[in-house]
């Protein structure tokens, strides 16, 4: 009796583990089904615009007081992390603000756009991501490489595409995903290295662009119309401008953030 | 219960028959010493899970069971995946350690009550390991890690209540027993006492894990206080001969101190300083794992206080009785 019951508590017990793992592995390949499937599914075709009439956003983003120093990141916890590393929270330069993503939020309508068939980069070099901030249109390619010596895994956190997490060791194949919904500063971390996080922005359109060093943006090509620009900071949050732009504008839109 | 019927205060006496339960068996020094190291080693294992929390390292390793594809390999431990990995490898030792007791307990312990408690441990280190995978595979949904939480502390409490049934004050004292007249009982008091510090448990874990404000847990650790200062100070004033009582209630107000004032540093360092942090500081990290450490060791003075209460000072009925004797019988 004893022993039956010690042998079934252990058969079941191995057959729980494998059972877990087994579930684990589906949920990878069901995960990398659904990605083909997206892929897969035929895109409605591109509202056209005439590029005789496209006009052209840019200006500068500012900030108003003095930004904070940037905080210091202690990378000693993994001897692969060299170099020094500033938080990207704030990044200002004489009030002009870097890594605000600057996106055309309303006004569209239903358009449609064609997504780009190259896919954008994101690059982990140094324990940091490469671009801090990144635009990406919604089923475009996000090609993700590391090129430390060190493993990394990515993590985003999205409120309304799906998470997932994977690690990549040095030397990896960069790593293919893309977002199949709209959504503004999607959070990406690693958390082998906690201070590693950058941001993500899904969007229906082409009409966005992030701030330079120099808080520069600019926007090109898009058709004349009655138009809702937003500004998103990380920390600062979103500030909205209304626009109007006419056939082959080449207009200026310049916004201030507070520091909170 | 016991029955006190002269209605007169009883010194503290031996009382043979009520728990003879506990000498049904011989004393096994293996058996017990293995047993607290169990206990100490889940001590450990909960300081390790708490540091992958405060380390914000619960993904650092992205699959389980397997870890980076291998269930004996040990990968490069470096950034987070220390604190998993470590945390991973104390706990598939802390399953074995309970594998083996609950065997040593089923052939080695005479009382069926404990057979079955080392069952009981198996079962619940099974299950804290399922929780800690689903954790992981589904990518830390603050219910489930919550559980993974506050089961780990109901498996410590569970390590040490077997390490104190078999002890030798345990299974060889014939126990010094005074009964409790007063209402309530301490007892109920003590039961009370495991009670608000689980709910703690669980409104500190729903916090650390994203699941909730800190404002309840916050709000609650008054109620703990009051309950367990409450209870410590009855058993203190009315039964501090029994020394197996008096410990635990000196150690649970000493623990409570302590637990106050390192939560008060946690909320210091992580919400008031810390909601801004880019990465895990150590007055953070340092003051968040002590706060979960002295908290399971407070969850666990209070269960022992329990059971040592339930052993040595039984509910006197003579409240009752006396009432029931004035009661006028009809004709």
């Amino acid at each position: 009796m004893n022993r039956k019951v010690l042998l079934a508590m252990i058969g079941l017990l191995c057959m729980g583990f494998l059972l877990l793992a087994g579930c684990s592995k589906k949920n990878t390949e069901q995960s990398s089904n659904a990605t083909e499937e997206k892929a897969a599914a035929p895109a409605p075709a591109a509202t056209p615009i005439d590029p005789n009439t496209v006009a052209t956003v840019n200006g500068t983003v500012k900030m108003d007081g003095t930004a904070p120093k940037p905080a210091k990141i202690d990378m000693s916890q993994d001897p692969a992390c060299k170099g020094t590393n500033n938080a990207e929270t704030i990044v200002a330069d004489n009030g002009k603000l870097a890594n605000v993503f600057v996106y055309v939020k309303d006004g569209l309508g239903s358009r449609t756009f064609d997504v780009p068939s190259q896919a954008v980069t994101i690059d982990q070099q140094g324990c940091k991501y490469h671009p801090h901030i990144l635009g990406v249109m919604a089923g475009q390619n996000i090609e993700i490489k590391n090129d430390d010596q060190t493993t990394h895994n990515i993590h985003p956190t999205p409120q309304d595409n799906r998470e997932w997490n994977e690690s990549q060791p040095p030397q990896a194949a960069p790593i293919e995903k893309s977002f199949s919904r709209e959504e503004i500063m999607l959070p990406v971390k690693c958390n082998q290295h906690p201070w590693m996080r950058m941001y993500i922005n899904v969007v229906k359109s082409p009409f966005y662009a992030v701030t330079d060093s120099s808080g520069k943006y600019e926007i090109k090509g898009l058709p004349p119309g009655d138009y809702t620009l937003a500004f998103v900071q990380e920390k600062l949050g979103e500030q909205d401008q209304k626009i109007t732009v006419a056939a082959k504008d080449s207009k200026t839109v310049d916004m201030t953030f507070k520091q909170q | 219960m016991y029955r006190v019927e002269d209605g007169r205060p009883r010194p503290s006496l031996p009382i043979k028959g009520v728990l003879l339960k506990g000498l049904s068996t011989p004393y096994n020094r293996g058996l017990h010493r293995f047993a607290t190291i169990l206990a100490c080693w889940t001590f450990l294992l909960i300081i390790a899970g708490a540091l992958v929390t405060s380390n914000d390292a619960g993904l650092s390793v992205p699959d389980w069971p397997t870890s980076f594809g291998s269930l004996y390999k040990i990968p490069h431990m470096v950034g987070g995946v220390r604190f998993e990995h470590t945390h991973r490898m104390i706990a598939q030792m802390a399953g074995l350690l309970t594998i083996i007791l609950a065997i040593w307990t089923w052939r080695a312990d005479k009382r069926r009550w404990m057979k079955y408690l080392g069952l009981g441990a198996l079962g619940t280190v099974i299950a804290q390991g399922v929780l800690g995978g689903l954790t992981v595979l589904f990518y830390l949904p603050p219910p489930i890690s919550s559980a993974h939480a506050a089961l780990a502390q109901t498996f410590f409490c569970l390590t040490v209540a077997i390490a104190l049934f078999t002890g030798p004050r345990w299974v060889e004292e014939v126990p010094q027993v005074d009964p409790d007249v007063h209402r309530p009982t301490l007892i109920t008091l003590s039961l009370l006492s495991i009670f608000v510090l689980y709910v703690q448990l669980i409104l500190g874990a729903m916090f650390r894990h994203h699941g909730m404000s800190w404002w309840p847990h916050v709000l609650n650790a008054l109620v703990v206080a009051i309950v367990l200062t409450w209870t410590a100070i009855r058993a203190l004033s009315l039964y501090s001969r029994i020394q197996a009582v008096r410990r635990p209630a000196i150690l649970l107000l000493a623990l409570l101190i302590a637990q106050l004032c390192l939560g008060f540093l946690a909320f210091l360092t992580r919400v008031s300083w810390g909601h801004d942090a880019v990465q895990p500081e150590l007055p953070m990290v340092i003051s968040t794992v002590a706060h979960v450490a002295v908290g399971a060791l407070l969850l666990a003075t209070a269960v022992i206080l329990a059971i040592q209460v339930w052993r040595h000072v039984p509910i006197s009925m003579e409240e009752p009785l006396a009432r029931r004797t004035h009661t006028p019988v009809p004709a």
